[in-house]
């Protein structure tokens, strides 16, 4: 039977093969834009997780009412400091205020713009995730010190140095010398900002060059576990509620935001892209399988009259059903494979900076899917075939 | 599987009581037909295939009734239109009557199913066309191999089968053309082919002989005489008297009425034609044996 099905398909080879490419096209892009859509929330997961799960930001201002007061107080090193005191808040486990500001850097000749300049506490470095690739941290008493270093990020370090090594070189940020101690990991672009195009240097360093020493921009804390990051939160609410003297917790001048919570809703924007994606591929692999019925319709019409004469030779129904299913079959089975070989063989390949990543199950679904549809949708036309009563199939013109 | 095997018995079961009053005289009629009518149509535009003769008070058709012998050779003959290929198509399972009873062997062709009929047309009736419909892109040995593969005989046997079935149409040496590289004598040869491999008891043929010349048609008409001298009932239709005179009866056919029935031979023996031959032969046997007598005396 098999034979008789091959023989069928290779008597139209050029039909047989767009047929096929058109199941291809369908399991191949199914398999490829799911990978593409997975790829992409992989990606988001992973910096959740660059970003350190049990970290908190604490911002000033607020929602609505509090706005209109004059009580607005910014946040301040004297903040943090309550903020680090274990005793009031046992599930914190580190403070680190933060000024953000923007400075030309030069090195010898080269002037850059680095995308921030950070003036923080050593302790910021592990809640934000930052690692150094080489040179060192600076340490609590530079902070103490205001002494003049710095640790650059790794795009900054491309920028200014090229392939020198920056460790021990003085740069001037905004006139300020300050010598780079250590240069940070590269975390990777995960958005529109580049996390790698920093320069971080002892708060009060930054403080007396650039920003004076009113409010931080915001206190990084980090909580001793991600278990206790909810806890961590309404500590810091607590305390901040303090030193603020603020009595309405509806009415706050700051706001403390949970980094996950604010990754979580870029994850589920990558899983609304995935399901769109997977939409449009399996708009296609119907189109795919509504090919195979329309040429199974065609086969079969042409054919009636080679109906007619096996059924008039005694065929049973089954055998001419068996023998039209069977080359529905084989031809979503063929397209499916060699979409799922494309599928595989195309997500090596990055798309728009995305990786793909392969869902396995994905795989076997388009697979079977396609195969269903084969079935399916060659049912039709190879049951019309099969009741034909034989002199209508003779006749037939 | 269990299917085929429910048929085949209730069909030998309904031969044997068919059988049952007749057993000692005349074997019964292979074929009964009883008040059989077709009609296409609605209406006033309703045509009437077969009719056979018109109730004069109602002005409704009676229906064709005929009974056909086992072993018997029957020419229909008749003008286009009348009927001849819509009775053909009948007898043959391929198509339906508007009404009347068709027994085959005995069982009522009607009251079987979709599955039991391809049965039928498999095991007791071979089919003749006269435009040949071979399966195309098929060699002539596959070709043959067919009935036998949908009757389920297994490979080796079907092709020892199916290779002494070209043989006996002599076209041994052309099993592996396709039907496009075959001539119209020889494609009709291997349709006859396809129709004898499964040892039907019925041969149907439908103007075998109407695309093929003389030469040809003596051919095919030899290969039909064989097999009906072994045994095999043979209808067919033709246009023409010198195949009509291969016949033991000739029926014709006028309007879906038949008008004439003439008996040329007995039911039983040799068809008329290959009876002929035969005894010529023998004479000329005994003619020779007779002046190898008077030689030697
Ligand atoms: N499918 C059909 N639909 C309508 N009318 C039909 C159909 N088949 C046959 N007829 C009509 O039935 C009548 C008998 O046709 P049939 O084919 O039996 O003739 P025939 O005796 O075999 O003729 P020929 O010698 O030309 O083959 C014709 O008048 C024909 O027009
Ligand atoms: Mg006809």
């Amino acid at each position: 039977m098999i034979r008789f099905a091959f023989a069928g398909l290779a008597a139209n080879k050029v039909r047989s093969a767009l047929t096929m490419l058109g199941v291809l096209i369908g399991v191949a892009s199914v398999i490829l834009l799911l990978a593409v859509g997975n790829g992409s929330s992989t990606a988001v997961k992973n910096s959740i997780t660059a970003l350190g799960t049990n970290s908190l930001t604490v911002t000033s201002g607020s929602g609505g009412g509090a706005r209109t007061s004059s009580t607005v107080k910014k946040l301040t090193v004297d903040d943090a400091r309550a903020l680090a005191n274990p005793a009031a808040a046992p599930d914190i486990k580190s403070v680190a205020p933060v000024v953000t500001t923007t400075a030309t850097a030069d090195y010898g000749n080269i002037s850059y713009t680095p995308g921030s300049v950070i003036g923080t506490y050593p302790a910021y470095f592990e809640t934000a995730n930052q690692k150094i690739a080489s040179g060192d941290y600076f340490s609590a008493d530079d902070v103490l010190n205001s002494a003049k270093v710095a640790v650059i990020g790794s795009t900054t370090a491309q920028q200014l140095f090229d392939t020198e090594n920056p460790v021990g070189k003085t740069i001037s940020l905004g006139g300020t010398p300050l010598t780079v101690v250590g240069v940070l990991q590269t975390k990777g672009a995960t958005g529109f900002t580049d996390p790698d195009d920093v320069v971080i240097a002892p708060l009060p360093t930054v403080q007396n060059a650039f920003t004076g020493f009113g409010s931080v921009n915001q206190i990084l804390v980090q909580a001793t576990s991600a278990d206790t990051t909810t806890q961590a939160q309404s500590e810091i609410t607590q305390i901040l509620m303090g030193t603020h003297s603020l009595t309405d917790p509806t009415k706050l001048d700051f706001r403390v935001s949970n980094q996950t919570s604010l990754l979580s809703t870029r994850e589920s924007t990558s899983q609304t892209f995935t399901v769109l994606l997977g939409a449009v591929a399996a708009i296609s692999l119907l189109v795919g399988g509504i090919g195979i019925t329309n040429i199974m319709l065609v086969t079969v019409t042409e054919r009636t009259r080679e109906i007619g004469i096996r059924k008039a030779l005694g065929a049973p129904k089954a055998v001419i059903l068996g023998q039209f299913l069977t080359e529905s079959t084989l031809l979503s089975v063929f397209g499916a494979g060699l979409g799922v070989a494309a599928g595989i063989i195309g997500s090596h390949f990055s798309v728009v900076g995305i990786k793909p990543v392969v869902i396995p199950s994905s795989v076997f679904g388009a697979f079977g899917i396609a195969v269903a549809i084969g079935l399916f949708f060659g049912s039709y036309p190879a049951n019309r075939a099969a009741s034909l009563r034989p002199i209508d199939a003779l006749r037939h013109e | 599987m269990a299917r085929r095997a429910r048929a085949k018995r209730s069909a030998g079961s309904a031969v044997a009581e068919a059988a049952e009053p007749a057993v000692q005289q005349v074997p019964p009629p292979v074929i009964q037909v009883r008040r059989l009518t077709k009609s296409y149509g609605h209406g006033d535009a309703t045509v009437h295939a077969l009719c056979g003769p018109w109730d004069p008070q109602t002005d409704e058709p009676l229906g064709v009734s005929l009974d056909i012998e086992p072993g018997d050779f029957v020419a229909v003959m008749g003008s286009s239109g009348s009927g001849k290929s819509t009775l053909m198509n009948i007898l043959g399972c391929l198509d339906v009557p508007t009404a009347g009873r068709y027994l085959l062997d005995g069982i009522d062709v009607g009251h079987l199913d979709e599955s039991q009929l391809s049965l039928v047309r498999n095991r007791k009736i071979g089919f003749i066309f006269q435009s040949f419909n071979l399966v195309p892109r098929t060699s002539a040995l596959a070709q043959v191999e067919l009935p036998l593969a949908y009757a389920g005989v297994r490979a080796a046997e079907r092709r020892k089968r199916a290779l002494a079935a070209l043989a006996l149409v002599g076209l041994s040496e052309r099993a592996d053309h396709k039907p496009n590289e075959l001539s119209g004598g020889q494609q009709q040869r291997v349709a006859v082919a396809r129709a004898l491999v499964t040892a039907p008891a019925m041969l149907l043929a439908d103007e075998p002989t109407g695309n093929l010349d003389s030469r040809s048609t003596e051919e095919v008409l030899a290969i039909i005489d064989g097999l009906n001298a072994t045994g095999r009932t043979v209808v067919l239709i033709t246009h023409e008297d010198e195949v009509a005179a291969h016949a033991k009866r000739v029926i014709r056919l006028v309007d879906g009425q038949v008008t004439s029935d003439v008996r040329q031979g007995p039911a039983g023996g040799p068809p008329p034609v290959l009876a002929r031959q035969l005894a010529a032969a023998q004479a000329q046997q005994a003619q020779q044996t007779g002046a190898l007598i008077g030689g030697r005396s």
